[in-house]
């Protein structure tokens, strides 16, 4: 990669980190002030012990700035103050409610910026995810996606809300603390701060250092979660066998071995945490005996020393998780990456004269050709056509190009140009708006989808408003009510994820009924009842007869009884329409049709017993 | 499992009592960290000790005449301190990975011998958090909860103590917070909970929504509702953002009265106790860090408090699953002679010949409240081949599960070679069944690994000759590094076809003289379909077999034709005289028929 090429990468990555950050960059700036003055108050309460030891109550003289004496003299004087501490004690408190209130700040508006920034971040992907191409998503893997979407995000977040506002927080306390210190003893100071980077450096080698074993321990964890997994899901096997001895001790072994492993890091991790202690430890002794010594010199008042000893103390902590919110930034760097590949890919787009025409008019493939991406062609040379309001039947085996024909029907793969044409009551397909020209196609997929919703919502998924009594007539239409009204909760009974509480048939029932409830003036059947048994095929075959003629239907199936009626039949295969004509016609025909019908009534019955 | 019956508990202690057995083993490891903690609590509690010197005396006095001294014995603190905190830090880790452990092992283990209405009736994810996160959730209480309740417990007695001592009015002033604070902490610690739990429903619905957006795109696609599944999208994130942000009010809230409370007993201090200073300023400065000290801890108790509650449904949920009872049981005297599921005594097993009879057998599902089978009665002697056919859904599996011992029948008995199966042990049965599953369910690892899990002392030989019997050796032998290729979790790396070939091959290594068989009605290409069809032909043979069919042939040449209808069996016989009886048999035999024939003939065009 180039510099350029690199310089480029780094403004794409910044530009989508900017727009991620719309709408939560003004909280951001709210809570790292807010934190800035938290800290800020946190340093001016050991001031005021200090002057409370040294001024008021030991008599000294004071060395405040001259602003300070102002207000001091205002209340008093020192000698005033000494006898009357409840007024040194107030304002403590004062202080105090002022830090407290500036760490609720800080603490709601990063939460608040944070949680807006993941929000955003979710919203966009989910918008844009929905928005790309289907090819798109035939490329990619649904878990790699989910990944990307979700602890990717996180980190992003993490990153920003915790990492980036802790690191900016502690360097603010560190700038403070540093003058406050200096202001009180320059050498002390020096002393202080010399230990520092060894702590910080030792923390940042051992996180960088152990990341690995880190990584493991996560890692085996998840091979023993899996084991867990595959042996519930394997259970039957597992008995079939009778391998549960083996199970048994393969799950001890990797459980031992994933224990072991924490065993280890446990050690090395509970030598950095007491060696860091002694680290500390020795640092304050240092500030401890340096700072009684200066004392004695005359360097510095009792008071002072107590509140050198807070100061550094106040440090300790940020100063130790310096270094490992170092060695965890750079995750971030690779997950906005990930994220970047998603927001990257393009979406869906019309042209911009797109236009929205009366979707009633004739469907015709004119030499349509059409082939996946590395893939030999999937359709060849096809052309028909069929009339407002007819139905169409095709039959054809795997692989004959039925469903690419749909696709390329409802825009979900692009023809290309020079590739044939499609066209809708006259309308190449390619001007039209690819939303309005699926809203007036409803397709019954072959594998149906569901939502995790209730019955009746998955039914009226696709037209809002839609009433009881028309999601009820459609389910009836599709022969779901009986199933539906013999659950215990009815319609409003929630389908499991992928509707695994239904059975296959039932599912595509209930996606035949939501398809019938959109009342499309295009609609398409591809092999939909293939689940559903003999009668009750017989049944909703009967019930969409009585739509034919309302609409254009088009009808996918092996099945010649589904397809007998149609006013228009085309025999696919591999990708050519090889014979097209009516039932009566096609049946006679001698062609795959006539042997499929005789397969399929009984003139061959006899033949088989 | 309903929320409100899991949330109520019904065990005393948290639930510590049933947690004891796993205990015991590591009381010494508990003493240790206990012992540690108290320790770590102690220099905690001395350190403001010897500032409280370094004040009082070097800078009081103005002399450093045991300057030398006072830097040994600090040394020494911190190297104690290292020596203290290693050891706590290491104890607990060990505890909390151990204890882990076991409790894993004893779930696993526990899981290995219950019955399969149990994994019936709970979903995989269910008994999977049992075994992963419970047991985490376990281990963490009592490691790192307990250490941390002894040691700030340790130091909140030592501080108020150590103040008692030296100023008992100014100790009790400070004191005087306290209980104010503990009222105020349970109550925000309880809303913590409840509004935590919340997040992480909300947190998982996002999850699901992604997951159903990126499947279920297509659809989403052709509906055109691509507004409205963002739209319930962001109503979701939404909610998610508000909770959040109400958490951090409350979270914000608790942390600002924490370190308000801190300031005011500072405050307190200067005020009432300023005047220490004029002779002890050393003194002064200790009250004031134990004042302020004390409170964090008191944090931290409270925080323990609830760990011990929350966990406590945990502790419940994982002794409920190690408590149940399998419901196909091998008697003791069983036990005595063939041994159980994980020491078996195989040199008492008898060989298995191969027949099954049904007697008068009638069966309920535990969970089902109809009989399925009534009075039922049928001998398959060796060799027979038995297909149940009917739609999906019409409960081929129920005899399969018998035979099997999956289950147990309600009334009557199942006899293998004549005697009851419960007579001998599930072990020695299973051992000589072979079962082959509709969904071919491989474990990760090599081909190998999978093929040997039917019979692990397996040469290359027979493991070659299983393969090549199911064609399945055309898979190994396309597949990059043959045997030793890795399957992927769940052998996703295979296609459907071919794992089901390995499956077939898995359990003709295994030789089993019944055969339990669930053909699949996945899609394969016709090529594969003539492979899977051929291996079945193949693996029934001269065996006894019981299958529940998709495939006509399988079906034409079966000696026993069930057909199932609804749960009950209604036709039984062979193929021509079902087909003369014009029943249901004759229905689902036609369409059947005119399925396979089309697409046979469609693909021989293609």
């Amino acid at each position: 990669m180039t510099k350029q090429e690199k310089r480029q990468k780094n403004r794409e990555t910044r530009a989508l980190m900017m727009r991620f950050l719309k709408g939560s960059k003004g909280l951001f700036c709210v809570s790292m002030l807010s934190a800035a003055l938290a800290a800020l108050a946190d340093m001016l309460s050991p001031q005021i012990i200090r002057a409370a030891i040294d001024n008021a109550i030991g008599g000294k003289e004071a060395e405040f700035p001259a602003w300070v004496m102002r207000y001091v003299d205002q209340l008093g004087g020192f000698a005033y103050l000494g006898e009357h501490l409840w007024i040194m004690a107030l304002a403590v408190v004062i202080v105090a409610a002022v830090k407290v209130s500036c760490q609720y700040i800080f603490r709601v508006s990063n939460t608040a910026a944070s949680e807006t920034l993941v929000k955003t971040m979710r919203d966009t992907a989910f918008s844009h995810i929905e928005h790309l191409p289907f090819s798109w998503h035939m490329k990619n893997r649904t878990g790699d996606i989910i990944q990307r979407c979700t602890s990717d995000i996180d980190t992003m977040k993490n990153f920003v809300s915790e990492q980036l506002t802790n690191v900016f927080r502690i360097l603010v306390m560190l700038v403070l603390s540093l003058i406050f210190m200096f202001s009180m003893d320059m050498p002390l100071t020096l002393i202080a701060f010399i230990p520092m980077p060894v702590i910080i450096g030792y923390s940042l080698h051992f996180h960088t250092k152990f990341r690995q074993g880190f990584l493991d321990c996560d890692e085996n964890e998840g091979k023993l979660s899996t084991m867990a997994q595959e042996n519930l899901t394997g259970v039957r096997v597992v008995r079939a066998f009778g391998r549960e001895r083996f199970e048994k001790d393969k799950f001890e072994a990797q459980n031992e071995y994933y224990t072991g492993l924490w065993e280890k890091l446990g050690r090395i991790m509970s030598r950095f945490w007491s060696t860091s202690d002694m680290l500390s430890g020795t640092q304050i002794l240092l500030v401890v005996v340096f700072g009684a010594v200066f004392c004695i010199r005359g360097r510095m008042q009792a008071g002072e020393y107590v509140a050198f000893i807070s100061y550094n103390s106040m440090l300790m902590w940020p100063i130790r998780m310096l270094g490992r919110m170092i060695a965890e930034m750079s995750k971030a760097g690779v997950s906005i990456e990930r994220i970047k590949y998603i927001m990257d890919s393009p979406e869906e787009q019309d042209p911009p004269d797109a236009i929205t025409p009366e979707i009633r008019g004739d469907i015709v493939f004119d030499h349509v050709s059409f082939a996946y991406e590395n893939c030999p062609p999937m359709l060849r040379d096809v052309s028909f056509s069929m009339k407002a309001g007819q139905t169409l039947g095709i039959l054809g085996g795997t692989g004959s190009g039925k469903s690419t024909m749909m696709y390329l029907l409802d825009k979900l793969y692009p023809l290309e140009e020079g590739k044939g044409t499609i066209t809708v009551g006259g309308v190449d397909i390619r001007k039209i708006r690819t939303d309005w020209l699926r809203r007036h196609i409803g397709i019954v997929l072959q594998e149906p989808f569901l939502f995790s919703r209730t019955i009746s919502e998955n039914i009226a998924i696709a037209c809002d408003g839609t009433d009881m009594t028309s999601i009820k007539a459609a389910a009836a239409a599709a022969c779901l009510d009986e199933t539906v009204e013999s659950f215990a909760k009815g319609y409003d009974t929630f389908v499991g994820e992928r509707g695994v509480t239904l059975s296959g048939g039932q599912k595509q029932r209930a996606a035949i009924a939501r398809t019938l409830t959109s009342n499309t003036p295009i609609m398409i059947f591809d092999d939909s009842l293939s689940a559903v048994d003999t009668e009750t095929d017989a049944k909703i075959r009967a019930r969409l007869e009585e739509r034919f003629g309302t609409a254009s239907i088009i009808l996918i199936s092996h099945r010649i009884t589904t397809l007998a009626k149609a006013d228009k039949i085309l025999v696919l295969e591999d990708g050519r329409v090889v014979e097209q004509g009516t039932h009566d016609e096609l049946k006679r025909a001698g062609g795959i049709y006539q042997s499929i019908y005789e397969i399929q009534s009984g003139t061959a019955k006899e033949a088989r017993v | 499992m309903n929320k409100a019956s899991e949330n109520k508990s019904s065990l005393k202690f948290f639930g510590i009592g049933k947690m004891l057995p796993f205990l015991k083993k590591y009381r010494g490891m508990m003493a240790m960290m206990v012992l540690f903690g108290i320790c770590g609590s102690a220099i905690d509690i001395g350190t403001p000790l010897l500032q409280r010197y370094a004040l009082n005396h070097f800078v009081g006095l103005g002399t450093l005449d045991t300057i030398v001294p006072f830097i040994l014995i600090y040394v020494g603190v911190i190297l104690f301190t290292g020596v203290t905190n290693y050891f706590s830090a290491l104890y607990s880790l060990w505890m909390e990975v151990r204890l882990d452990r076991d409790l894993r092992n004893a779930a696993f283990e526990h899981l290995q011998t219950l019955s399969f209405s149990y994994f019936n009736q709970n979903s995989v994810g269910y008994i999977h958090a049992r075994i992963m996160s419970d047991t985490s959730r376990i281990g963490m209480l009592f490691s790192w909860t307990i250490i941390d309740s002894v040691w700030q417990g340790a130091y909140v007695i030592g501080a108020i103590v150590a103040m008692l001592i030296v100023n008992a009015k100014l100790a009790l002033l400070v004191l005087a917070i306290l209980p104010l604070l503990v009222v105020l902490f349970s109550i925000f610690q309880k809303k913590l909970v409840h509004i935590n739990r919340e997040i992480r429903e909300i947190n998982s619905k996002i999850t699901g929504n992604f997951n159903e957006g990126i499947t279920g795109a297509k659809t989403v696609k052709t509906l055109v509702i691509e507004d409205r599944i963002e739209h319930d999208f962001k109503s979701e994130t939404d909610n998610m953002l508000r909770r959040s942000v109400r958490a951090a009010r409350l979270r914000g809230v608790f942390a600002a009265t924490m370190n308000f409370a801190s300031s005011l007993a500072l405050a307190i201090v200067l005020w009432r106790g300023g005047f220490i200073a004029r002779s002890e300023v050393g003194t002064f400065s200790m009250f004031m860090s134990y004042a302020q000290g004390m409170m964090e801890p008191i944090r931290w108790l409270v925080d323990a408090v609830f760990d011990f509650v929350t966990t406590q449904v945990n502790i419940e949920r994982l002794t409920k699953l190690l408590e149940t009872k399998p419901d196909v049981n091998d008697s003791a005297e069983v036990v005595a002679i063939y041994g159980d599921s994980f020491e078996p005594k195989k040199e008492n097993w008898e060989s298995l010949k191969g027949d099954v009879e049904f007697r008068d057998v009638s069966f309920k599902y535990p969970d089902g409240d109809e009989y399925i089978l009534e009075h039922f009665d049928l001998k398959i002697p060796f060799g027979t081949n038995v297909a149940i056919v009917g739609e999906t859904g019409a409960g081929k599996s129920t005899l399969a599960n018998l035979v099997c011992r999956f289950y147990e029948p309600t009334a009557g008995s199942v006899l293998i070679d004549g005697r009851d199966a419960r007579e001998r042990s599930q072990l020695w049965l299973h051992s000589a069944i072979g079962y082959v599953l509709q969904t071919p369910h491989l474990f990760s690892g090599t081909v190998r690994e999978n093929l040997l899990y039917a019979k692990p002392d397996a040469t290359d030989e027979e493991i070659e000759r299983a393969l090549k019997l199911v064609s399945a050796d055309e898979v190994v032998a396309r597949l990059e590094k043959g045997l030793e290729t890795d399957v992927g979790e769940g052998g996703d790396m295979l296609s459907t076809g071919e794992k089901q070939l390995i499956s077939f091959a898995r359990a003709i290594l295994a030789d089993p003289r019944i055969l339990v068989l669930d053909e699949a009605t996945a899609s394969v290409d016709t090529i594969t379909e003539q492979k899977i069809q051929r291996a079945i032909d193949t693996i029934i043979r001269g065996r006894t077999s019981i299958v529940i069919a998709h495939r006509l042939s399988t079906v034409r040449d079966a000696d026993i034709i069930l057909v199932v209808k609804d749960g009950r069996i209604i036709e039984q016989g062979r193929h021509d005289e079902l087909l003369a009886a014009h029943g249901h048999y004759y229905r689902l035999y036609t369409r059947q028929y005119e399925d396979e024939a089309t697409s046979a003939f469609l693909s021989k065009k293609a």
